[in-house]
């Protein structure tokens, strides 16, 4: 368990420095010291059981249907890279200590420079891949926020944006390959996926794999091509370049390649790939450093040169190839984080980077200059610095290697080519800051303080004594690293400086001499570069990245021009062509089950729909004339819902039908009473094909499956009516029983929809014709006697009908639905011949009130069912004796009945009503205009 | 019968989606009504076109499928408060804009004092 304690040290402590506040900068450093220290002290906990010959885990389910699991593992090179990440990072943040200017936002700085610190630990901790993917993500999310910590610098921005932009491209292919992984092993755990090499290389989709894989560690290790996000990197505050390119974000790419070795490795493919490309950036970032004149930015391009070199070995794959990757992982995270901070200290302390205004330093920091120097020599590989261990064993893998058949000769020579190149430009970065003439006019500059020095002196230290004493101080970590990648395979280090005469120490020989010229020829050299077009693949970049925005801006200008009618052509055609498509695989038309026969009364019913629709839609500016169709069409669908066997659906959209009408009607007085313009015929022609087309689909697809047998859960329902609902009316069981919470929240849309309104007609500013629009008034006779007196006659009449048809709705067609249609349109009859203020006075009831209630009283039927233990709406029935009417049977679903019932009627009414009494309260009347 | 069943569905389909693309309020909420009835009687038709054979038990010997009728009528009522809202909103907008055009165009209509 204290594994997962590790991880979440670092990754909960971010939050300690923002907790900290800023009181002062030494007690924030040491705040922030505490997650890495207290991981480490947890990792040499669960240490004794790794050296043991143990696996240490912990493994916590997550998302088991994904795969993914909280499992965490520590295996020899999750132990390397920890000891870097919490080591380093443990250095970087005393030196961070006294980097930051004392008005930066120090706290915001650690969390996040924690919060990598944390992600990196995931990646290398994680026994899950896609566990280590999300680790993975999260340490491009951290880098994005600590590249771009001077975020008023337009280069950081950019820096940062197109490190995420290329290293989080590179993870999505790297989450396709995981996923792609899972698939072929059946599982995600890395347990699992190293065990399941066979298969992995003699599945079909090897190469795929293996190219997402390497595109997305290749992203992250900035490997050629894709390397040029790295040196823009360097805007970030230099701790963080320190932590960056030692062991953290560009050492995920390798540590993912190391990790994957016993899976995908051991492939012509996996191994030309990595040694290829691996060689060619070792070249690129070799020969590159040698013309920076920024001091970071030679750092920059001899990691990427580093980097190469690691990926070369692990594709040149034999066991020392491997075994000296993992130890050159180890030496350049040293001596390349103490460089970077040793170029922090010269910029912090003479105010530039640039090598043509420095030299001479090493008299006024002869501190500095000794941590520089010895980073500097065990950059170039020189003896006794552990750098030269790494580059010897290099030059014998190369030499050992089968890999390029005859072309190995050619290979050595170009890594020969390029341990010249690392001499030449670390030579030229040590004797052009310390040495030379330094410009007169730069002020006097010094050593800073110890402290800040020390983290610096302190690797340095480390990167001598590894050479010095490399069987006792390397070789054992990296022999358990080693065997954690190539298990038994892994060979007995003999790491030493001095081996005798041999072929590799005479090329490092030869290469120091050259670096040595190299170094001084550079001007003449760089003259010779100059002659070629320098192509900063940045421009390239941020030219890409302009040309992408305003692709997306044309197409979403094109799609998105403001019309919501071209938002819903658009919308039906894709609608269309996606059941086109659909239809189109379907053999035949008619299906199976083949046609009814037709008879008069059917022809008749259609006829008239077809009438009233496309009437509807032929005299859509004549609006009363088209409400009145479409009240054809309404009436008409009720009929068919009588003659194809649903009562309930007959009565309910009968009821509706009245209750639309009163509402358009109403509507229509609100709205303008002129015809619109006539639009262009183009424009019609364009409606008619989309509405055309969709009407074709529509019209095929419910033929199609009209004359084909479906499949049904009828037989439950019906069978179960009236054993488990209690009703023989099986649609108001299924409303008020079975589907009862699909019920609940219809009423409770209706009632929302109906306070909606309520709060849209709030203080509305009315448009108030007195007259029509030829300029005749409104009637004198608002309220018609025969229709007052008919109204009074009618309501008690038809709430007796509604009060039969709710009772008998469980049984027989009708239900709260129904009844409240029903209760609605008799009330909103009075309304409509007595006017607003006269029902009111009569009926003072508050239909929002009413709507409401009948949602609570729907609830509480609901939740009473929890009081005997029953879940939510579960209903119960029985059978009384009432005197006068004989048995009858209640449900409890009768109450839920009637929830729906209150909360029909309060909905209609609330928005009917409202709607009604804005225009009689408020209309003016022709006596007021006269 | 089907196929009659299935062209009126599809007529209703394409005059509701026509005054659905019109640019007027108005004929927007008519074609949305219409374009309901006939999303309505597609639902109500996949239990079956089956003549007296209500689902009532003991009123048929062979009841029709009772799920899609139970869908459609809650799918009714909630049709009319989506078609209630919409009324309204439309009628706002009209004040609000001082026209009665989807995309709120302005300036064809004097706007209330």
């Amino acid at each position: 368990m204290s594994l997962l304690w590790t991880l979440l040290a670092p990754v909960a402590g971010s939050l300690l420095p923002l907790a900290a506040g800023r009181r002062n900068r030494r007690w924030l450093t040491l705040t922030a010291l505490i997650p890495p220290l207290l991981a480490l002290l947890l990792l040499s906990l669960t240490l004794p059981e790794l050296l043991a010959g143990g696996l240490p885990r912990v493994q916590l389910s997550w998302m088991p249907a994904l795969g993914l699991d909280l499992a965490l593992r520590l295996d020899g090179l999750s132990l390397l890279f920890a000891l870097l990440i919490l080591g380093l990072g443990s250095l970087i943040i005393v030196y961070a200590g006294h980097y930051l200017h004392r008005d930066e936002p120090d706290a915001r700085f650690f969390a996040y420079l924690l919060l990598f610190m944390g992600a990196m630990l995931g990646i290398v901790l994680s026994d899950n891949l896609l566990l280590l993917w999300l680790f993975w993500e999260l340490t491009g999310l951290a880098s994005f926020l600590l590249i771009g910590f001077w975020s008023r610098l337009s280069d950081a921005r950019r820096g940062a944006r197109m490190s995420l932009v290329v290293t989080s491209t590179g993870g999505l292919a790297l989450l396709a390959g995981i996923l792609l992984i899972g698939q072929e092993v059946g599982s995600l755990a890395l347990g699992d996926v190293l065990a399941a090499g066979e298969t992995l290389r003699a599945s079909s989709r090897y190469p795929l794999i293996v190219a997402l894989v390497l595109f997305g560690a290749f992203a992250k290790s900035a490997q050629f091509p894709l390397h040029f996000w790295l040196p823009h990197a360097m805007a970030a505050p230099t701790p963080v370049s320190a932590f960056l390119h030692s062991a953290t974000m560009v050492k995920a790419g390798v540590f993912l390649l190391a990790r994957l070795t016993p899976a995908l490795g051991d492939t012509s493919l996996w191994a030309l790939s990595l040694s290829l490309i691996g060689l060619a950036t070792l070249l690129y970032g070799a020969w590159f450093a040698l013309f920076e004149r920024d001091l970071k930015g030679i750092l920059a391009f001899s990691t990427i040169s580093h980097l190469g070199l690691i990926t070369l070995l692990l594709g040149l794959g034999s066991p020392l190839a491997i075994a000296a990757a993992l130890l050159h992982i180890l030496n350049h995270a040293l001596f390349k984080a103490a460089l970077f901070m040793s170029a922090g200290i010269i910029d912090h302390q003479t105010g530039t980077r640039d090598l043509q205004r420095l030299g001479g330093l090493a008299r006024a920091m002869p501190l500095t200059a000794t941590l520089t120097l010895m980073a500097t020599a065990a950059m170039a590989g020189l003896p006794p610095f552990n750098g030269f261990l790494s580059k010897e064993l290099l030059l014998a893998a190369t030499l050992d290697s089968r890999l390029f058949g005859g072309l190995g000769a050619a290979v050595t020579l170009l890594v020969g080519l390029a341990a010249l190149l690392s001499v030449g430009y670390s030579l030229r970065l040590a004797v052009g800051v310390f040495f030379g003439a330094g410009r007169p006019d730069e002020p006097a500059t010094h050593d800073p303080s110890r402290s800040m020095l020390a983290p610096g002196l302190l690797l340095a230290a480390l990167c001598l004594l590894i050479g010095l004493l490399p069987m006792t101080l390397a070789a054992p970590l990296v022999t358990l690293a080693s065997r954690a990648v190539q298990g038994s395979a892994t060979p007995t280090l003999d790491l030493a400086l001095w081996h005798g005469p041999s072929l590799p120490l005479a090329i490092s020989v030869v290469a120091v001499l050259g670096g040595l010229v190299a170094a001084l020829r550079q001007p003449q050299l760089a003259r010779i570069v100059a002659l070629f077009p320098r192509r900063d693949a940045r421009w390239l970049f941020e030219a890409g990245v302009i040309r992408l925005t305003k692709a997306s801006l044309w197409l979403t200008l094109r799609l998105e021009n403001g019309s919501l009618q071209r938002y819903l052509a658009l919308l039906l055609l894709t609608a269309v062509a996606m059941a086109g498509l659909g239809l189109a695989q379907v053999e035949r038309l008619t299906g199976e089950r083949g046609v009814q026969p037709l008879d008069g009364m059917l022809v008749l019913g259609a006829a008239l729909m077809v009438f009233g629709a496309v009437g509807s839609a032929l005299s859509h500016r004549w609006r009363l004339v088209s409400l009145l169709m479409l009240s054809v069409v309404g009436l008409s669908v009720a009929l068919t819902f009588v003659r194809f066997s649903a009562p309930d659906l007959a009565m309910t959209q009968l009821s509706v039908e009245v209750v639309s009408m009163i509402l358009l009607m109403l509507a229509l007085f609100f709205l303008p009473q002129r015809p619109p313009p006539w639009v262009s015929t183009r424009r019609i022609l364009r409606d008619l094909l989309v509405a055309g087309l969709c009407g074709l689909v529509v019209a095929s697809l419910n033929y199609a499956l009209l004359t084909r047998e479906t499949l049904s859960i009828a037989d439950f329902f019906l069978r179960e009516s009236v054993p488990g609902g209690g009703g023989g009316n099986v649609v108001n069981v299924i409303l008020v029983d079975f589907r009862g919470f699909d019920t609940f929240g219809e009423i409770t849309v209706l009632t929302l929809a109906g306070l909606a309104t309520y709060k849209l007609l709030n203080r509305m500013k009315l448009f108030m014709p007195a007259g029509n629009v030829e300029g005749i008034h409104w009637s004198r006779h608002r309220h018609p006697l025969i229709l007052a007196v008919i109204a009074q006659i009618l309501l008690p009449l038809a709430l007796l009908v509604s009060a039969y048809i709710f009772l008998r709705g469980h049984n027989q067609p009708g239900g709260g639905f129904i009844a409240g249609l029903i209760t609605a349109v008799a009330l909103l009859l009075q309304y409509l011949a007595r006017g607003y203020d006269w029902t009111r006075q009569r009926l003072p009831l508050s239909y929002p009130l009413v709507a409401v209630s009948g949602l609570a009283l729907a609830t509480a039927t609901g939740l009473a069912s929890w009081l005997f233990g029953y879940p939510f709406l579960t209903s119960t029935f029985g059978h009384f004796q009432l005197p006068l009417i004989g048995e009858l049977e209640l449900a409890s679903a009768l109450l839920f009945d009637l929830g729906v019932y209150l909360a029909v009627v309060g909905a209609t009414l609330m928005i009917l009503v409202n709607l009604g009494r804005v225009t009689t309260v408020h209309r003016p009347s022709i006596e007021e205009e006269n | 019968m089907e196929a009659l069943f299935a062209g009126v569905v599809g007529t209703l389909t394409a005059c509701g989606l026509f005054l659905m693309l019109r640019g007027r309020t108005f004929p927007v909420i008519v074609g949305l009504t219409l374009l309901s009835y006939a999303v309505n009687l597609f639902l109500f038709s996949m239990g079956g076109l089956n003549t007296h054979a209500a689902p009532v038990i003991g009123e048929s010997l062979s009841p029709s499928d009772p799920l899609p009728q139970a869908l459609v009528l809650t799918a009714i009522v909630i049709g009319f408060a989506m078609t209630a809202f919409v009324v309204i909103l439309a009628i706002r907008a009209r004040s609000e804009l001082g026209n009665d055009h989807v995309d709120g165009k302005q300036g064809d209509e004097e706007p209330p004092r």
